[in-house]
């Protein structure tokens, strides 16, 4: 039987994906805990042995290996800019949706401190952008030498004014940076430019990251660790929502995924205001956007969480009555002991609350918004961001979603909120589940059979109801 | 391509979403060979500053259409020395004050916010692209 083995190298849990080529099935799942002391390999050896036997017995021979890793922390990246809402707020998105977590975001001139600070924050990437396309170079260059005073060996990715790109290219020659040039991230005003930087972020992490982080040996044996898990995952969102050229894709759809340590929110859609009379004001978004929130999660960052939306939030989401002491007591609890799993059908009801208030932050974070203005001419009216307010799915994935008892209920608190009726969330999408958490491989094997990935999405991803 | 090479801001002050004029100005000033900078309507002194400093411009026209031009457009010139652009050229136009004013006491108060020009409602879009030809030396 011909399969491709597809294997998802986690920070927690190495999972392994076998899928039958000929009969498009999910035949083979596995999955193991992996810690950042043991070798990466460890991981996926326990998980393999746990197919092992039934790979023999099916025959199994696999075509191809595909890998994709957000061990030990994930891809780490700084971006600089110049303006804040500008080309670093330009930099941070295309890195977002490269997959990377960003460390932190500079602007304007660098200082010596900065660097210093950067580089104690141990970034695998640095992103430098800045200046549109015949635009400032100045400070950009002025940057580019800041950076050569000091000694940089992890890569850095040039995507700024093209004009500015041979004068910081000889300025890294000359003290041997690792750089690769990029086509600029924002080449005009509030233009986004995002799919060739995202492309050389994958061409470096495959090239240098992946050894960086101990994974030659998985190398060795899967073939190439092809991208982050966040990029496999946002790759796969974009096949299914818009299709190949044999198969429809679903449409405008939204995909979360709430872990332990953070929310990502991905939105596979143009947002353009579906109501007359609005007008799009700053940064354009990129079609397929991820936003990550790191002080929203179930375990690592329930803290932040609390502090982040307060008592009121959580009472509100509660199916019950509770009070703000057991609130604090059952949010320390699932702090200090972040392997908790929920038995009780009130720890099963508070870890669902705790979802719904990190859907409720992160989407309101990720959508769009309107700004009202009063002139002589009545109210006008500014979208800044997506307007989510139509899309046609609502996608849940990660582990609350699918082992809690209450998905949908979790889901609904993305919804559109009439009491924030500036804040353009979703309003009437079909829910989806994730159950078999396929997402991230189906965006590997994307990249070498799009069309059977997305029939295999389409088949397990199912709609969830009120009953 | 522009042949003047002379990057030039423009865009529409406040909550003002006249966007025909800014439309022709845009026009008329890409044919003229500037490299145009197009904020669009709506737009605040920050995105005005903002855009500027990205594109290294050399001018920000503003526009105000809806009359409240005085109150939105006070205090740019501070916030381009704020912000390390203190010397750019800065030019107003459009109906810039409540009502019909005389223009003789419109024309200084701007010139007093640190406006290089000020127009006139009516203004030709010729003469305001000779002026600005002028003062950027091109």
């Amino acid at each position: 039987m011909e399969c491709y083995l597809l294997v998802d190298f986690g920070s927690t849990n190495t999972k392994l994906t076998v899928v039958d080529i000929e009969n498009e099935e999910i035949i083979l799942t596995s999955k193991s805990i992996t810690t950042i002391e043991d070798d990466i390999m460890k991981g996926f050896n326990d998980a393999y042995e746990q197919i092992a036997d039934k790979v023999k017995e099916y025959n199994i021979s696999f075509v191809d290996k595909l890998g994709c890793s957000s061990a030990a922390g994930g891809l780490k990246m700084v971006a600089i800019g110049l303006v804040p809402e500008l080309t670093s707020e330009a930099a941070k998105r295309a890195s977002l949706g490269a997959g990377a977590k960003i460390l932190k975001t500079y602007s304007y001139e660098l200082e010596d401190d900065d660097v210093v600070e950067m580089l104690d924050l141990k970034p695998e990437i640095i992103l430098l952008s800045g200046g549109t396309d015949g635009g400032n170079k100045e400070t950009i260059i002025k940057n580019a030498s800041v950076l050569a005073k000091f000694d940089i060996k992890i890569p850095i990715i040039i995507a700024c004014n093209k004009n500015a790109q041979p004068e910081i290219a000889k300025i890294f020659d000359e003290v041997g940076f690792d750089y690769h040039r990029s086509e600029n991230v924002m080449p005009s005003i509030n233009v986004l430019n995002v799919e060739n930087v995202r492309n050389i972020i994958r061409e470096v992490f495959m090239k240098n990251i992946v050894y960086a982080k101990g994974l030659d040996n998985a190398i060795k044996y899967v073939g190439d660790v092809l991208m982050p898990t966040p990029a496999a995952v946002l790759n796969a969102a974009q096949l299914l929502s818009k299709g190949t050229e044999l198969e429809d894709g679903l449409g405008d759809l939204v995909v979360v995924d709430i872990g332990g340590a953070t929310t990502d929110i991905h939105s596979l859609c143009e947002g353009y205001p579906t109501k007359g009379g609005v007008t799009m004001k700053g940064l354009a978004e990129p079609f397929a956007k991820r936003s990550v929130e790191g002080d929203l999660g179930m375990r690592y960052s329930v803290l932040s969480c609390y502090q982040a939306a307060g008592y009121r939030t959580f009472a509100k989401h509660y199916p019950n009555d509770i009070s703000i002491e057991d609130v604090e007591k059952n949010i320390k609890h699932r702090h200090d002991d972040i392997r908790f799993v929920p038995e009780t059908n009130s720890d099963k009801a508070f870890d669902a609350t705790i979802a719904k208030v990190c859907c409720e932050l992160a989407i309101s974070r990720h959508a769009g918004y309107i700004e009202t203005s009063y002139s002589p001419f009545g109210q006008m009216f500014a979208q800044y961001g997506k307007d989510l307010t139509g899309v046609k799915y609502l996608i849940g994935t990660g582990g609350v979603l699918v082992h809690n008892d209450y998905p949908l209920d979790i889901l609904k608190a993305c919804n559109f909120d009439e009491e924030a009726p500036d804040s353009l969330r979703p309003m009437k999408p079909k829910y989806l589940l994730d159950k078999t958490y396929i997402l991230s491989s189906m965006g590997l094997l994307s990249t070498k059979e799009p069309d059977l990935a997305l029939r295999i999405m389409k088949k397990y991803i199912k709609e969830i109801t009120e009953d | 391509m522009s042949k003047l090479d002379k990057t030039i801001v423009v865009g529409v002050i406040g909550a003002d979403v006249h966007a025909v004029g800014n439309k022709i100005i845009d026009y008329a000033l890409t044919n003229e060979g500037f490299k145009v900078v197009n904020i669009g309507v709506l737009s605040s002194q920050e995105d005005f500053i903002n855009a500027a400093i990205e594109t290294d411009a050399d001018a920000i026209l503003v526009s105000s259409l809806y009359g409240h031009g005085e109150i939105d457009a006070r205090g740019l010139r501070e916030k381009c020395v704020e912000a390390g652009i203190g010397e750019i050229l800065l030019y107003i136009g459009g109906n810039i004050v409540v009502g019909k004013q005389d223009w003789a006491v419109v024309e200084p108060k701007f010139l007093d916010m640190g406006y290089n020009r000020a127009f006139p409602p009516g203004t030709r879009i010729e003469n305001a692209v000779e002026d600005l030809k002028a003062d950027l030396g091109v």
